[in-house]
């Protein structure tokens, strides 16, 4: 492939970490609709919007990396392109539920809303395993004949951490923006009590 | 063609986490001061 292969350095740790990102959100959605947590619900709009960031770079340099080795930017058959696509879109339509609601009950609709979003997250996963498609097989627990070339081994997972820890450092701080908006929120809603009195 | 498309995707890379870390940046600003207002009254 050539220069062009390098997109792969951080396609796929942006690919991980949006993963991870959506994983999270679903066992913070999960425990929300347990124990009705602000903790748990900051953690999963925090987590959900992190995915979405890194979801954008992987749908944005993979067209890029598919154009020169492909011949072409997109293709609506590749079941792993397409419900990478639908999974953006699942978590975007997520956070324009959490911007654009203000019910009382928004917290639990985009809760069982990202449950059905972490369908097409393991869907997206197991694509290149249950299909053939345009999109390389795994290259990581692919199966026999699967797996990196040493050399590129080490620079891989060098990138894989640090996608993988920044990922976590911006969840960490949208988590605590969050906690202060529901903070600002608490003492709107306590003067606006204190007003009406 | 190969090279343009590598440096465009390492942009891209660049440019949507710079965007995101300023919206976090804009955002802090805008829940302090507001904080700080309500925390007076």
């Amino acid at each position: 492939m050539g220069d062009i292969q390098r997109i792969f350095y951080y396609h796929v740790p942006s690919a991980f970490a949006a993963f991870a990102c959506f994983f999270v959100n679903l066992a913070a959605s999960l425990a929300y609709l347990k124990t009705r947590s602000p903790r748990m619900d900051a953690l999963a709009l925090a987590s959900a919007q992190v995915g979405v960031v890194f979801c954008t770079i992987v749908l944005i340099t993979g067209p890029l990396w598919a154009r020169p080795v492909w011949g072409i930017w997109w293709t609506w058959e590749d079941v792993r392109l397409t419900s990478t696509l639908l999974l953006w879109l699942i978590y975007v339509s997520y956070l324009l539920l959490r911007r654009f609601s203000h019910a009382g009950s928004m917290p639990v609709l985009a809760a069982v809303l990202a449950i059905f979003g972490s369908v097409d997250t393991g869907f997206v996963y197991m694509s290149i395993r249950w299909f053939r498609t345009h999109h390389p097989q795994p290259v990581l627990a692919g199966g026999p004949g699967s797996g990196l070339d040493p050399a590129m081994l080490h620079a891989f997972f060098i990138n894989l951490i640090a996608f993988s820890a920044f990922g976590a450092l911006l969840v960490w701080v949208r988590y605590l923006l969050e906690r202060q908006q529901q903070r600002v929120e608490e003492l709107h809603a306590l003067a606006a009590v204190g007003g009406a009195r | 063609m190969m090279l343009r498309h590598l440096y465009i995707a390492y942009a891209v890379t660049w440019v949507i986490h710079i965007v995101y870390l300023s919206f976090l940046a804009v955002k802090h600003a805008r829940l302090k001061r507001e904080l700080s207002k309500l925390e007076k009254k």
